[in-house]
Protein backbone atom coordinates (compact mmCIF):
# COMPACT_ATOMS: atom_id res chain seq x y z
CA UNK A 1 0.00 0.00 0.00
CA UNK A 2 1.39 3.34 -0.99
CA UNK A 3 0.37 6.69 0.43
CA UNK A 4 0.34 8.48 -2.89
CA UNK A 5 -2.84 6.55 -3.90
CA UNK A 6 -4.73 7.17 -0.66
CA UNK A 7 -6.79 10.35 -0.39
CA UNK A 8 -6.54 11.89 3.08
CA UNK A 9 -10.22 11.39 3.99
CA UNK A 10 -9.90 7.59 3.88
CA UNK A 11 -8.39 5.23 6.45
CA UNK A 12 -7.40 2.46 4.06
CA UNK A 13 -7.24 1.73 0.34
CA UNK A 14 -10.03 -0.82 0.81
CA UNK A 15 -12.30 1.83 2.27
CA UNK A 16 -11.42 4.16 -0.59
CA UNK A 17 -12.18 1.45 -3.16
CA UNK A 18 -15.55 0.74 -1.53
CA UNK A 19 -16.41 4.45 -1.56
CA UNK A 20 -15.65 4.78 -5.28
CA UNK A 21 -17.64 1.62 -6.07
CA UNK A 22 -20.59 2.89 -4.07
CA UNK A 23 -20.30 6.30 -5.74
CA UNK A 24 -20.50 4.98 -9.30
CA UNK A 25 -23.40 2.64 -8.43
CA UNK A 26 -25.34 5.58 -6.94
CA UNK A 27 -24.66 7.46 -10.17
CA UNK A 28 -25.80 4.49 -12.27
CA UNK A 29 -29.02 4.30 -10.21
CA UNK A 30 -29.71 7.95 -11.10
CA UNK A 31 -28.99 7.06 -14.74
CA UNK A 32 -31.70 4.39 -14.53
CA UNK A 33 -34.10 7.11 -13.36
CA UNK A 34 -32.90 9.39 -16.16
CA UNK A 35 -33.58 6.82 -18.90
CA UNK A 36 -36.60 5.49 -16.98
CA UNK A 37 -38.76 8.38 -18.18
CA UNK A 38 -38.09 7.53 -21.82
CA UNK A 39 -38.70 3.83 -21.24
CA UNK A 40 -41.99 4.72 -19.55
CA UNK A 41 -43.03 6.95 -22.46
CA UNK A 42 -42.14 4.15 -24.86
CA UNK A 43 -44.16 1.58 -22.87
CA UNK A 44 -47.28 3.73 -22.70
CA UNK A 45 -47.28 4.60 -26.42
CA UNK A 46 -46.42 1.04 -27.38
CA UNK A 47 -49.56 -0.11 -25.49
CA UNK A 48 -51.61 2.69 -27.04
CA UNK A 49 -50.48 2.22 -30.66
CA UNK A 50 -49.25 -1.39 -30.94
CA UNK A 51 -49.82 -1.69 -34.71
CA UNK A 52 -47.99 1.53 -35.64
CA UNK A 53 -45.07 0.61 -33.37
CA UNK A 54 -44.72 -2.86 -34.85
CA UNK A 55 -44.92 -1.59 -38.44
CA UNK A 56 -42.47 1.23 -37.73
CA UNK A 57 -40.06 -1.16 -36.04
CA UNK A 58 -39.93 -3.19 -39.26
CA UNK A 59 -38.44 -0.14 -40.99
CA UNK A 60 -35.37 -0.32 -38.75
CA UNK A 61 -32.23 -1.69 -40.38
CA UNK A 62 -32.01 -4.96 -38.48
CA UNK A 63 -28.65 -5.89 -40.04
CA UNK A 64 -26.93 -2.73 -38.82
CA UNK A 65 -28.71 -3.11 -35.47
CA UNK A 66 -27.35 -6.62 -34.98
CA UNK A 67 -23.83 -5.58 -36.06
CA UNK A 68 -23.91 -2.65 -33.64
CA UNK A 69 -25.15 -4.82 -30.77
CA UNK A 70 -22.35 -7.32 -31.42
CA UNK A 71 -19.82 -4.46 -31.54
CA UNK A 72 -21.03 -3.06 -28.23
CA UNK A 73 -21.01 -6.48 -26.54
CA UNK A 74 -17.46 -6.99 -27.82
CA UNK A 75 -16.44 -3.58 -26.46
CA UNK A 76 -17.76 -4.65 -23.06
CA UNK A 77 -15.51 -7.71 -23.23
CA UNK A 78 -12.44 -5.63 -24.16
CA UNK A 79 -13.33 -3.14 -21.42
CA UNK A 80 -13.51 -5.96 -18.86
CA UNK A 81 -10.12 -7.17 -20.10
CA UNK A 82 -8.64 -3.65 -19.79
CA UNK A 83 -9.83 -3.40 -16.18
CA UNK A 84 -8.59 -6.93 -15.52
CA UNK A 85 -5.19 -6.07 -16.96
CA UNK A 86 -4.90 -2.90 -14.83
CA UNK A 87 -6.07 -4.65 -11.65
CA UNK A 88 -3.64 -7.50 -12.12
CA UNK A 89 -0.83 -4.99 -12.47
CA UNK A 90 0.07 -6.14 -15.97
CA UNK A 91 2.26 -4.08 -18.30
CA UNK A 92 0.65 -0.76 -19.18
CA UNK A 93 0.91 -1.62 -22.89
CA UNK A 94 -1.51 -4.51 -22.32
CA UNK A 95 -4.04 -2.26 -20.56
CA UNK A 96 -3.64 0.43 -23.21
CA UNK A 97 -4.18 -2.08 -26.01
CA UNK A 98 -7.54 -3.18 -24.54
CA UNK A 99 -8.55 0.43 -23.86
CA UNK A 100 -7.79 1.49 -27.44
CA UNK A 101 -9.68 -1.50 -28.80
CA UNK A 102 -12.68 -0.59 -26.62
CA UNK A 103 -12.59 3.02 -27.82
CA UNK A 104 -12.18 1.92 -31.43
CA UNK A 105 -15.27 -0.31 -31.14
CA UNK A 106 -17.17 2.56 -29.51
CA UNK A 107 -16.28 4.86 -32.42
CA UNK A 108 -17.33 2.23 -34.97
CA UNK A 109 -20.66 1.89 -33.12
CA UNK A 110 -21.23 5.65 -33.35
CA UNK A 111 -20.23 5.64 -37.03
CA UNK A 112 -22.79 2.94 -37.85
CA UNK A 113 -25.37 4.80 -35.78
CA UNK A 114 -24.61 7.89 -37.89
CA UNK A 115 -25.13 5.90 -41.10
CA UNK A 116 -28.48 4.70 -39.76
CA UNK A 117 -29.51 8.26 -38.89
CA UNK A 118 -28.50 9.35 -42.39
CA UNK A 119 -30.68 6.61 -43.94
CA UNK A 120 -33.62 7.74 -41.82
CA UNK A 121 -33.19 11.32 -43.05
CA UNK A 122 -32.99 10.16 -46.68
CA UNK A 123 -36.09 7.96 -46.20
CA UNK A 124 -38.06 10.87 -44.66
CA UNK A 125 -38.48 8.99 -41.40
CA UNK A 126 -37.45 11.88 -39.18
CA UNK A 127 -40.45 13.31 -37.29
CA UNK A 128 -41.44 16.74 -38.56
CA UNK A 129 -42.91 18.36 -41.68
CA UNK A 130 -40.89 16.12 -44.04
CA UNK A 131 -42.08 12.87 -42.46
CA UNK A 132 -43.53 10.64 -45.18
CA UNK A 133 -44.83 7.18 -44.50
CA UNK A 134 -47.66 5.50 -46.38
CA UNK A 135 -49.87 2.78 -44.94
CA UNK A 136 -49.19 3.52 -41.26
CA UNK A 137 -50.88 6.17 -39.15
CA UNK A 138 -48.47 9.07 -39.68
CA UNK A 139 -48.80 10.66 -36.27
CA UNK A 140 -48.45 7.40 -34.38
CA UNK A 141 -45.42 6.38 -36.47
CA UNK A 142 -43.82 9.75 -35.77
CA UNK A 143 -44.11 9.05 -32.05
CA UNK A 144 -42.16 5.85 -32.60
CA UNK A 145 -39.45 7.58 -34.61
CA UNK A 146 -39.35 10.47 -32.15
CA UNK A 147 -38.69 7.98 -29.36
CA UNK A 148 -36.15 6.19 -31.56
CA UNK A 149 -34.11 9.37 -32.04
CA UNK A 150 -34.49 10.50 -28.42
CA UNK A 151 -33.48 7.15 -26.92
CA UNK A 152 -30.65 6.25 -29.30
CA UNK A 153 -29.48 9.89 -29.29
CA UNK A 154 -29.26 9.99 -25.51
CA UNK A 155 -27.50 6.62 -25.61
CA UNK A 156 -25.04 7.91 -28.22
CA UNK A 157 -24.35 10.94 -26.01
CA UNK A 158 -23.47 8.55 -23.21
CA UNK A 159 -21.13 6.69 -25.57
CA UNK A 160 -19.38 9.97 -26.47
CA UNK A 161 -18.96 10.80 -22.77
CA UNK A 162 -17.69 7.25 -22.24
CA UNK A 163 -15.09 7.76 -24.98
CA UNK A 164 -13.93 10.91 -23.18
CA UNK A 165 -13.67 9.02 -19.89
CA UNK A 166 -11.73 6.21 -21.55
CA UNK A 167 -9.29 8.72 -23.09
CA UNK A 168 -8.56 10.00 -19.58
CA UNK A 169 -8.09 6.39 -18.43
CA UNK A 170 -5.66 5.88 -21.33
CA UNK A 171 -3.67 8.89 -20.15
CA UNK A 172 -3.62 7.66 -16.55
CA UNK A 173 -2.55 4.20 -17.68
CA UNK A 174 0.19 5.73 -19.83
CA UNK A 175 1.46 7.71 -16.81
CA UNK A 176 1.58 4.50 -14.81
CA UNK A 177 -1.06 5.53 -12.26
CA UNK A 178 -2.57 2.07 -11.94
CA UNK A 179 -0.98 -0.65 -9.85
CA UNK A 180 -2.12 -3.90 -8.34
CA UNK A 181 -3.03 -1.99 -5.17
CA UNK A 182 -4.78 0.93 -6.85
CA UNK A 183 -7.01 0.86 -9.92
CA UNK A 184 -10.25 2.52 -8.78
CA UNK A 185 -10.62 5.02 -11.66
CA UNK A 186 -10.41 2.45 -14.45
CA UNK A 187 -12.68 0.11 -12.47
CA UNK A 188 -15.29 2.89 -12.18
CA UNK A 189 -14.90 3.84 -15.86
CA UNK A 190 -15.48 0.18 -16.74
CA UNK A 191 -18.72 0.09 -14.73
CA UNK A 192 -19.98 3.14 -16.63
CA UNK A 193 -19.10 1.60 -19.99
CA UNK A 194 -20.85 -1.68 -19.13
CA UNK A 195 -23.92 0.25 -17.98
CA UNK A 196 -24.15 2.00 -21.35
CA UNK A 197 -23.95 -1.47 -22.91
CA UNK A 198 -26.84 -2.67 -20.69
CA UNK A 199 -28.94 0.30 -21.86
CA UNK A 200 -28.38 -0.75 -25.47
CA UNK A 201 -29.29 -4.35 -24.59
CA UNK A 202 -32.80 -3.03 -23.84
CA UNK A 203 -32.99 -0.36 -26.55
CA UNK A 204 -32.10 -2.77 -29.34
CA UNK A 205 -35.03 -5.22 -28.95
CA UNK A 206 -37.54 -2.47 -28.08
CA UNK A 207 -36.73 -0.48 -31.22
CA UNK A 208 -35.58 -3.08 -33.77
CA UNK A 209 -37.24 -6.36 -32.83
CA UNK A 210 -40.87 -5.72 -31.88
CA UNK A 211 -42.35 -6.40 -35.34
CA UNK A 212 -42.36 -9.85 -36.91
CA UNK A 213 -40.48 -9.98 -40.19
CA UNK B 1 -13.50 -3.57 -4.85
CA UNK B 2 -11.04 -5.75 -6.65
CA UNK B 3 -12.41 -9.04 -7.87
CA UNK B 4 -10.21 -11.49 -9.67
CA UNK B 5 -12.18 -13.19 -12.42
CA UNK B 6 -10.41 -15.63 -14.75
CA UNK B 7 -10.26 -14.42 -18.35
CA UNK B 8 -11.97 -17.64 -19.41
CA UNK B 9 -15.10 -16.57 -17.52
CA UNK B 10 -15.20 -13.30 -19.45
CA UNK B 11 -14.86 -15.16 -22.75
CA UNK B 12 -17.62 -17.64 -21.82
CA UNK B 13 -19.96 -14.79 -20.85
CA UNK B 14 -19.16 -13.06 -24.14
CA UNK B 15 -19.96 -16.18 -26.16
CA UNK B 16 -23.18 -16.53 -24.16
CA UNK B 17 -24.12 -12.92 -24.95
CA UNK B 18 -23.55 -13.44 -28.69
CA UNK B 19 -25.59 -16.67 -28.61
CA UNK B 20 -28.47 -14.80 -26.92
CA UNK B 21 -28.20 -12.05 -29.54
CA UNK B 22 -28.53 -14.67 -32.29
CA UNK B 23 -31.52 -16.22 -30.47
CA UNK B 24 -33.36 -12.94 -30.03
CA UNK B 25 -32.86 -11.95 -33.68
CA UNK B 26 -33.92 -15.44 -34.83
CA UNK B 27 -37.13 -15.15 -32.80
CA UNK B 28 -38.19 -12.12 -34.87
CA UNK B 29 -38.66 -14.38 -37.89
CA UNK B 30 -40.97 -16.78 -36.04
CA UNK B 31 -44.50 -15.62 -35.35
CA UNK B 32 -45.46 -16.59 -31.81
CA UNK B 33 -48.13 -13.94 -31.36
CA UNK B 34 -47.98 -12.23 -27.96
CA UNK B 35 -45.16 -14.56 -26.88
CA UNK B 36 -42.68 -12.76 -29.16
CA UNK B 37 -42.37 -9.73 -26.91
CA UNK B 38 -42.19 -11.95 -23.80
CA UNK B 39 -39.31 -13.99 -25.24
CA UNK B 40 -37.53 -10.89 -26.55
CA UNK B 41 -37.67 -9.14 -23.18
CA UNK B 42 -36.71 -12.32 -21.28
CA UNK B 43 -33.59 -12.61 -23.46
CA UNK B 44 -32.78 -8.90 -22.95
CA UNK B 45 -33.08 -9.35 -19.16
CA UNK B 46 -30.83 -12.42 -19.29
CA UNK B 47 -28.20 -10.49 -21.27
CA UNK B 48 -28.37 -7.57 -18.83
CA UNK B 49 -28.08 -10.02 -15.92
CA UNK B 50 -24.94 -11.56 -17.46
CA UNK B 51 -23.29 -8.17 -17.97
CA UNK B 52 -24.19 -6.89 -14.50
CA UNK B 53 -23.15 -10.12 -12.77
CA UNK B 54 -19.93 -10.97 -14.58
CA UNK B 55 -18.62 -7.79 -16.23
CA UNK B 56 -19.77 -5.46 -13.44
CA UNK B 57 -19.15 -7.93 -10.58
CA UNK B 58 -22.28 -6.88 -8.71
CA UNK B 59 -22.38 -10.04 -6.58
CA UNK B 60 -18.93 -9.52 -5.11
CA UNK B 61 -19.73 -5.97 -3.97
CA UNK B 62 -20.65 -4.74 -0.50
CA UNK B 63 -24.27 -4.74 0.69
CA UNK B 64 -24.44 -0.94 0.39
CA UNK B 65 -23.73 -1.25 -3.33
CA UNK B 66 -26.48 -3.85 -3.68
CA UNK B 67 -28.99 -1.45 -2.15
CA UNK B 68 -28.29 1.23 -4.73
CA UNK B 69 -28.22 -1.19 -7.63
CA UNK B 70 -31.63 -2.59 -6.55
CA UNK B 71 -33.03 0.90 -5.97
CA UNK B 72 -32.63 1.67 -9.67
CA UNK B 73 -34.61 -1.45 -10.59
CA UNK B 74 -37.24 -0.90 -7.88
CA UNK B 75 -37.76 2.72 -8.94
CA UNK B 76 -38.28 1.89 -12.61
CA UNK B 77 -40.76 -0.89 -11.67
CA UNK B 78 -42.74 1.60 -9.57
CA UNK B 79 -42.60 4.18 -12.35
CA UNK B 80 -43.81 1.83 -15.09
CA UNK B 81 -46.04 -0.32 -12.86
CA UNK B 82 -47.75 2.67 -11.28
CA UNK B 83 -48.34 4.39 -14.60
CA UNK B 84 -49.68 1.23 -16.24
CA UNK B 85 -52.10 0.76 -13.36
CA UNK B 86 -53.62 4.01 -14.59
CA UNK B 87 -53.20 3.65 -18.36
CA UNK B 88 -54.47 0.06 -18.56
CA UNK B 89 -57.59 0.66 -16.45
CA UNK B 90 -58.94 3.77 -18.15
Amino acid sequence: MSDRDLSHQFETLEQQALASSLGIWVFLATEVLFFGGLFLLYTVYRIKYPAAFMESSKLMDIKLGVINTAILLTSSLTMALAVHSAEEGEKKQATLRWLFLTMFLGIVFLGIKGIEYHHKFVEHLVPGPDFVLESINQQQAQIFFGLYFAMTGLHALHMIIGLGVLSVMGGMTWMGKFTKAYSNPIHVAGLYWHFVDVLWIFLFPLLYLIGNR
Amino acid sequence: MRISTPIKTYLNVYIGLLALLAATVGAVYVNLGPWNIVITMAIACTKAFLVVTFFMHLRANARAVWIYASLGVIWISFLIGGTLADVLTR
